[in-house]
């Protein structure tokens, strides 16, 4: 299992660099979990990011997991719907 | 494109949308019903708002947003028109004018524009009711976490969302598909905010993300965006409130709106427009509660049945089917109108650099002198064919010259227009009621000739309005209808545009004009003059009869600045006045600058060129008149007495230092650096020399003799006679200004270069006509004072 945290953005900002991480990561032949626990921020790329990551690790045949789902995540997720299409169990937040 | 061009792009297209703006604005006020004007001042401001937001100008966009709101209830007809609203919108035009001048400099606004920005937002929120929380922040700062553009727009739409009808009350959904171009978020914008923005004015109820776009990960453009929407939406807001959401990512982005209770056939349509996702997309409305599987399988059926039917017009079936509301069509079609028209607008123009037309112009010049050149070799060689071709070149050249002066040309009415607005204001100032007309639009003047006279147009045009028209009941006394009217009017006169000013006002006061004169010391009591001289009294610096001072006018300051205006442009002002009745100022210009059909003619060894336009007829002077008229410098023409000029005389020119005794033929032999008598054949034109030939006059030519011929010339309606000794016929005449040294050389206004590379001085005939006609007036109007006194 190779393990990948995020931190700081996951935005058009620094999506080509994240994809390059998720890709190398992928590369290592092992199942991925990605910890998105300090990610401050999120865009459309990013959630983009994270959906084309799922379909990367499932043309691979590989498991990869984002856990430890941030405010911000949550926010975004919730905001599209999209705990469903990426089916990670998430913490929910309790609105602050 | 690169950013700068865009940017100037914007600006001129802004300072053209206000003016259109402005224009609709005096038209309203005048058919407050019209709701064509008023969609025209709702779109100037919004495309206006639009393209500063992609520009970034935040001021500009949240100020214009205010006007918007305000403007999109009167175009619902929920405010009504008034003279408040038109003068609060003109005030609108102003500072948006101000706001786009300071963007254009990168400068951020003062702090005076920023108060009188402030100042007008406050007005215009009175508009929009009730007043809400929001209010307060309206045309302030722009913030929070919300892309920039939209966030004021949020706290508006709320505002703005009452005028919907039926739909709210127990209210469906609205359904939103929504797909996102592939360069959104490299604009800048991230689809995201959109989805969030539409919950500040509405409810999502429920929201399917289409993610079937995005790819794998190592196939994935991290910085394209994928992402599509479907979303079911509940709020009281109307159509045009919702694609407002959309307004910057319009080009980028496809988006579908559906009202509640929309048809079937509508949900099929937006199926079929989205085919690669059919089923699924089916699927999806089902899920978001849009519609009923039941529903979904009747939309998919009828879809079948008609594969490709005729389509009726689409706007026809949207209403038909109670789609969309009417007003939205109307608006959408409306909008299409605009492009298509501003589309054959723009394929019909192009801009071109001013200088570009000069250098243009300049080298028509060239190809004239080098043409009159080549004509004249030509005649010496006598070759039938290349005289021909030479002839039927001229004619080209003639041609091309006159099309490329007339690419300098513009109509005078787009300025005229603009006085709308200036009697508009200046009227309300003070306290006058006063009217407009335009006539003579279409009148063309030469570009540069426009932007200057713009100015002194104005002051005369206030000044009619300030002195000119009377109070109502002193008009009503006289019998006046209570408004004024002022006229503004072109036309062309023998070689000049002629500018009016005309109003219906109480006239120049003559007696008072005199007495102030007297007072200030700018006459002597004892001198006699004409009205007209009289009239021209109020061009001098410093002067003003008006007893009380008004804002505009009455200082004394301008009237002089307008003469001095005019004369730089080489016009002329001059008045007529009747007491009581009105007053018309008639502005007079010179019509082209750089190339005219002249009129050549031969004094001595010299030649002159007289504006072809001035001349009125030719004739002989026989020694008889010039005995009649005992050196009085008059003649008898047809029973008026018409003042003439030698030209020998006035010019001093030289008599020719060999005495002439050459055969016409000779003439044109090369070396002698003098032109003489003889070369006037050389000139004519081949239908001139026939007509000279037949004529005993030729031997005048081929025996020179003292005899003089009259050039007839006019301007403004005064006629003059120049004498000369030869008449060479017409002359394109390309101007050259005269240098520095020669500036302000009377009787002269530039010179040519004839095709023999001789000089030719062009004669200023409005100068000499002048001349002519006043010296013996003021000899006339003198005499009577030495015996009265």
């Amino acid at each position: 299992m190779t393990h990948l945290e995020i931190s700081g953005e996951l935005t058009i900002f620094t999506a080509a660099e994240l994809r390059q991480q998720l890709l190398e990561a992928l590369g290592a032949g092992l199942d991925v979990e990605v910890d998105l626990s300090r990610v401050g921020e999120i865009d459309s790329a990013g959630l983009q990011l994270m959906l084309a990551a799922k379909q990367e690790a499932a043309g691979r045949k590989r498991a990869l997991h984002f856990t430890g789902h941030s405010a911000a995540v949550c926010d975004a997720l919730e905001l599209c719907k999209l705990f469903g299409q990426l089916g990670d169990p998430v913490l929910v937040h309790s609105p602050s | 494109m690169n950013l700068d061009d865009a940017l100037h792009t914007f600006i001129i297209e802004a300072g053209e949308l206000l003016e259109e703006m402005e224009a609709a604005l005096l038209r309203i006020e005048q058919t407050p019903d019209d709701a064509d004007t008023i969609n025209a001042i709702f779109r100037a401001a919004h495309t206006i708002k639009g393209s500063a937001g992609l520009f970034g100008f935040d001021h500009v966009v949240s100020f214009t947003h205010v006007a918007e709101s305000v403007l999109d209830k009167v175009r619902n007809g929920l405010i009504p028109i008034s003279s408040e609203l038109v003068a609060l919108f003109l005030g609108v035009g102003d500072h948006l004018a101000r706001l786009i001048a300071g963007a254009a400099d990168k400068a951020e606004p003062d702090e005076d524009v920023q108060q009188a920005g402030d100042e007008l937002a406050a007005r215009l929120g009175v508009y929009l009711d009730p007043p809400s929380p929001a209010g307060g922040q309206i045309g302030g700062q722009v913030g929070g976490q919300m892309t920039v553009t939209a966030e004021p727009q949020a706290q508006l739409d709320k505002e703005g969302g009452n005028g919907v009808d039926a739909h709210g009350v127990d209210s469906d959904n609205w359904h939103l598909s929504l797909r996102f171009g592939p360069d959104v978020l490299r604009n800048g914008m991230d689809p995201m905010s959109f989805i969030r923005y539409l919950g500040t004015f509405g409810k999502i109820v429920e929201i399917v993300t289409l993610a079937d776009k995005v790819p794998a990960l190592s196939e994935l453009d991290p910085e394209a965006s994928y992402l599509g929407f479907e979303i079911a939406f509940r709020t009281e807001a109307d159509k045009a409130t919702i694609e407002g959401a959309f307004e910057f990512v319009r080009d980028d982005a496809l988006v579908r709106i559906l009202p509640p209770h929309s048809l079937i056939s509508e949900y099929q349509r937006l199926i079929g427009e989205l085919p690669q996702e059919e089923l699924r997309l089916g699927e999806i409305l089902v899920r978001c509660g849009t519609l009923t599987p039941n529903e979904l399988n009747a939309a998919l059926d009828r879809q079948a049945d008609h594969p490709d039917g005729p389509a009726p017009p689409l706007g026809e079936v949207l209403v038909d089917q109670k789609v969309v509301q009417p007003r939205v069509v109307e608006a959408a079609l409306d909008k299409q109108k605009q492009v298509k028209e501003s589309k054959s607008a723009e394929s019909g123009l192009i801009r071109v650099n001013a200088d570009n037309l000069d250098e243009h112009i300049n080298l028509i010049g060239e190809l004239i002198i080098a043409s009159a050149g080549a004509s004249l070799i030509a005649q010496q060689t006598e070759n039938p064919v290349l005289l021909e071709a030479v002839a039927r070149l001229s004619r080209l050249v003639e041609e091309v010259r006159d099309s490329a002066l007339k690419l300098r040309m513009v109509q005078i009415g787009a300025t005229f227009k603009r006085f709308q607005r200036v009697v508009r204001d200046v009227s309300a100032e003070l306290g006058k009621d006063i009217r407009l007309e335009i006539s003579g639009g279409e009148t063309d003047l030469d570009k540069t000739v426009v932007e200057k006279i713009g100015d002194p147009l104005t002051h005369l045009v206030r000044n009619s309005m300030d002195h000119g028209i009377e109070a109502a009941e002193v008009r009503l006394a006289r019998g006046k209808p209570a408004h004024g009217t002022v006229r503004l009017n072109a036309f062309h006169d023998s070689g000049s545009i002629v500018i009016e000013v005309v109003d219906d006002g109480g006239g120049l006061p003559r007696e008072r004009i005199l007495a102030k004169a007297i007072e200030r010391g700018l006459i002597k009591p004892e001198q006699h003059l004409s009205d007209q001289e009289i009239y021209q009294l109020i061009f001098m610096a410093g002067f003003s009869t008006v007893e009380q001072v008004s804002n505009l006018s009455g200082r004394g300051v301008g009237m002089d600045v307008v003469r001095r205006n005019i004369t730089a442009l080489r016009g002329t002002v001059d008045i007529d006045s009747v007491e009581g009745v009105g007053t018309t100022m008639r502005i007079r210009l010179p019509l082209t600058l750089a190339i005219i059909d002249g009129f050549l003619v031969g004094v001595n060894a010299a030649s002159f060129v007289v504006p072809l336009d001035m001349v009125v007829e030719c004739l002989e002077l026989s020694a008889q008149q010039t005995a009649d008229s005992h050196g009085r410098d008059h003649l008898n023409l047809r029973g008026e007495v018409l003042p003439f000029i030698r030209l020998k005389q006035l010019f001093d020119v030289p008599e020719p230092p060999t005495p002439v005794e050459v055969e016409a033929d000779d003439a044109q032999g090369g070396g002698d650096p003098l032109p003489r008598y003889g070369l006037s054949t050389a000139i004519l034109t081949a239908e001139g020399a026939a007509a000279l030939g037949s004529d005993p006059e030729l031997a005048f030519l081929l025996h020179p003799v003292q005899r003089e011929n009259v050039v007839v010339v006019q301007y403004a309606g005064r006629r003059a006679g120049l004498v000369v000794d030869a008449l060479m016929g017409e002359f394109q005449t390309v101007i050259r200004p005269l240098g520095e040294v020669f500036n302000g050389l009377d009787g002269i206004s530039g010179f040519t270069i004839l095709g023999t590379g001789n000089v030719a001085l062009i004669l200023d005939v409005p100068g000499l006509v002048r001349r002519v006609v006043r010296q013996p007036n003021r000899h006339g109007s003198s005499s009577p004072a030495t015996v009265s006194s």
